[in-house]
């Protein structure tokens, strides 16, 4: 491996630091060592040609490595569905270079054991980075807090019992009030358990239709609106995941106008798809919180134009044919994403919903800055994540060429836009596309 | 004469012209039940599965029978698991049994969609015995020809729906099915039982069940199934029997000629009096009868001869 890396003639784009432009950028020992316009860019290169490897840009797009607040790697205990290395490859292979999972493991990653684990395995597989999320409460009970400093010392970057919401207004609060003198933020799964129960779509005509049990917005709104009340009360940091309503878009804007220390999140399926497309009963569509409305599709994206919305995450949940080829009551929720989320969005800027460099913020430098990351950007000395993207080269999703271990994906037949042809993490080429 | 499609799902994919083409045919079917020796040999030879994953006997026991009429063999499975706690998907199940070359899959799910699911995976037919709260197709098809026989046409009838329609497999196809025939239905019921965006299916929307069954020609009870009121959609079976239960005073704003009716089992005393249900009006125990009918003609439609055109 050559020591040196030069990215020629890509158009760089960096939402941090303003940059776009036709730029050369030079990579040394993992780190940037230079961002230089390529017009401008007189650097003599013969003198080091043996140590440095190039990497001819031109007509690619150069970002800051995607970022991805929101995964679940599956490992350990549900290996089947997705270990730490076939995600990290997943990630790779959509352009990210550093992720955040889930603590719904099993066990849960609920104590620094756990923790420890999933950084071994991360290491072990040598890819993106990955950053675990701590559990806010032993085994996802909702009873019993989690050990948050060790989990800190540990590794993890933030806490949250995503997959379930936590129920109990009083623990939320105490977790509130435990994570805020970390800096850490509790990430919210908005659904009130008792609105939602039975349900396995969105609650309005098309559920009256599909003769399914709905799940009506105010499920979420509920709970986003009491949880905007406890940052308040506590001034812990609340993210949001997932948001799926108009409601708890309204609820977040005012809650920032307010100066709430509220951030959030939302996938690309929730921007794309409304509850429309259940109407083939694909279990491939089946997702907690379920694909809303029209109005709530606009509404989301609205909120992401804005600023309401922080970041797009994926909350990437792969699961097996055991889990989705069943009935549609039983099958469960959610659907993988990392390999298709820089594609979706960029339908978005094709459509002319938002613009280019507005998405590359959300993948990069919002998403860090919303967990504290030093990740997202393109700056002089900091390490050398790179994301190489071929705007024009047209892709199909097929479940035999996802990298992720299941094929969950709503994305399955459809050709799309923007192919991520490489991944770089500290200086190195992790994926070729 | 035959269908031009695989499988009878719902009643909301169906045309005019099929719907029309399975009620004649059930009308000549029917003698067939009304004679000494109850058999056509039209399906000898042919094989048709009723899978049923939620208890049932009335609609089982009706499809075996216009089944056994047409002289095909049918083979009753009955499954309480569903596929997730066998560890089999959908498509395990679909690839088993059509290794065992069956014509027509009869299914009956507690989740709606499944027998979709199912078709998109069986090369033979799939007839939906009820899915979820879904659709019911042959419940309506039936239902149509019972109310045809007794007033001739359906255009123009009004149709009063009444009792759970958010669970309701029964409604949702009869209220595709009357209100593609030209008939206006009225579907009534508490607000906890009315799902949202009804009115989008193509029928009116009250809570009065009177405004409902004022002049109306059919008054169709759904039954309250004990078994889903702990989520508390109504107080008790006793206000729900006095706002909502069919009984004679509130019969009696309906049409005179007016047919009741209902897609049993009924639950005596709850939405329907005793002495409703075995009145002169009601056609409770007709609408069995023609379910043998109509489910033959399915079958027949489904399976049968092509005819040569002359």
């Amino acid at each position: 491996m050559k020591k040196r890396l030069l990215i020629r003639g890509g158009r760089l784009i960096d939402p941090a630091s303003g940059m776009d432009g036709i730029y050369n950028v030079y990579v040394r020992e993992g780190r940037l060592e230079a961002i230089i316009e390529t017009a401008s860019d007189e650097t003599d290169i013969t003198s080091t040609a043996a140590d440095l490897e190039i990497i001819e840009a031109a007509g690619l797009l150069v970002l800051p490595g995607l970022v991805d607040v929101h995964t679940h790697l599956r490992e350990p205990g549900f290996e089947y569905k997705e270990t730490v290395a076939t995600g990290a490859l997943a990630a790779a292979a959509g352009g990210f270079t550093t992720i955040l999972t889930m603590a719904n493991t099993l066990p849960v990653n609920d104590n620094q054991s756990v923790t420890r684990y999933i950084i071994r395995k991360a290491a072990e597989a040598g890819l993106v980075k990955i950053l675990p999320i701590g559990a806010v409460s032993i085994g996802l009970s909702g009873q019993v807090l989690t050990e948050m400093v060790e989990l800190k010392e540990a590794g993890c970057v933030a806490f949250s019992d995503d997959g379930i919401s936590v129920a109990n207004p009083a623990f939320m609060r105490q977790a509130l009030e435990y994570a805020a003198p970390l800096g850490l933020p509790v990430i919210t799964h908005a659904e009130d358990p008792e609105l939602s129960c039975g349900g396995t779509m969105n609650e309005g005509t098309v559920s009256t239709v599909l003769g399914l049990k709905g799940i009506p917005v105010a499920a979420e709104d509920v709970v986003v609106a009491r949880d905007i009340e406890l940052a308040k009360l506590t001034g812990g940091r609340v993210h949001v995941a997932h948001v799926s309503t108009a409601g708890t878009v309204e609820l977040i804007r005012n809650a920032k106008q307010e100066g709430v220390n509220i951030t959030a999140e939302v996938t690309p399926h929730h921007l794309v798809f409304t509850d429309e497309a259940l109407r083939s009963y694909d279990t491939n569509f089946k997702m907690s919180p379920p694909l809303r409305t029209a109005d709530d599709v606009r509404a989301v994206r609205e909120g992401l134009k804005n600023g309401t919305i922080d970041c797009v995450a994926t909350d990437h949940a792969p699961h097996s044919t055991i889990e989705k080829d069943i009935e549609w009551s039983a099958a469960a929720n959610g659907v993988v994403g990392l390999e298709t989320a820089f594609s979706a969005l960029y339908g978005l800027v094709s459509e002319g919903v938002l613009t280019l460099n507005e998405i590359v913020a959300f993948f990069t430098i919002n998403p860090a800055r919303a967990m504290s990351l030093a990740a997202g950007v393109l700056k002089v000395g900091s390490a050398a994540d790179i994301t190489l993207i071929d705007l024009d080269k047209n892709w199909t999703v097929e479940a035999e060429t996802l990298r992720s271990r299941s094929k969950n994906s709503p994305f399955i037949g459809q050709t799309m836009k923007a192919r991520v042809l490489k991944t770089i993490v500290d200086g190195v080429v992790i994926y070729n596309g | 004469m035959r269908l031009d499609r695989k499988d009878l799902l719902t009643i909301k994919d169906l045309s005019l012209d099929e719907i029309g083409l399975i009620l004649d045919t059930a009308a000549s079917f029917k003698e067939v039940s009304e004679k000494d020796i109850k058999k056509v040999p039209t399906l000898r030879g042919r094989t048709i599965i009723n899978l049923f994953y939620e208890p049932s006997t009335r609609t089982r026991t009706s499809f075996e029978i216009a089944a056994k009429r047409m002289s095909s063999d049918a083979i009753n499975i009955s499954l309480a698991a569903s596929s997730v706690k066998k560890g089999e998907t959908l498509s395990d199940t679909a690839r088993n049994l059509e290794a065992m070359r069956p014509d027509c899959i009869v299914v009956r799910h507690g989740s709606a969609g499944t027998p979709q699911m199912l078709a998109r995976h069986l090369s033979c037919s799939v007839v939906n015995a009820g899915d979820g709260a879904h659709e019911h197709p042959t419940q309506a098809l039936l239902d149509l020809f019972t109310v045809k026989e007794h007033k001739k046409h359906i255009k123009d009838l009004k149709i009063a729906i009444i009792g759970d329609i958010t669970h309701s497999r029964v409604a949702r196809s009869n209220i595709y099915a009357f209100t593609k025939l030209g008939a206006r239905v009225t579907a009534a019921g508490p607000r906890t039982m009315l799902p949202p965006g009804l009115s989008s299916l193509g029928c009116e929307v009250t809570t009065d069940p009177r405004e409902a069954i004022k002049n109306a020609d059919v008054v169709m009870m759904l039954r309250i199934q004990s078994e889903r009121q702990n989520n508390s959609a109504i107080p008790s079976a006793r206000e729900y029997a006095r706002v909502y239960g069919l009984d004679k005073e509130k019969l009696s704003l309906a049409a005179k000629d007016a047919i009741v009716m209902h897609p049993g089992p009924i639950n005596r005393g709850v939405e329907i009096t005793p002495e409703v249900a075995d009145g002169t009006k009601s056609l409770i125990l007709e609408q069995v009868t023609n379910g043998v009918a109509v489910r033959m003609a399915v079958f027949y439609l489904l399976l049968g001869p092509v005819r040569e055109e002359d």
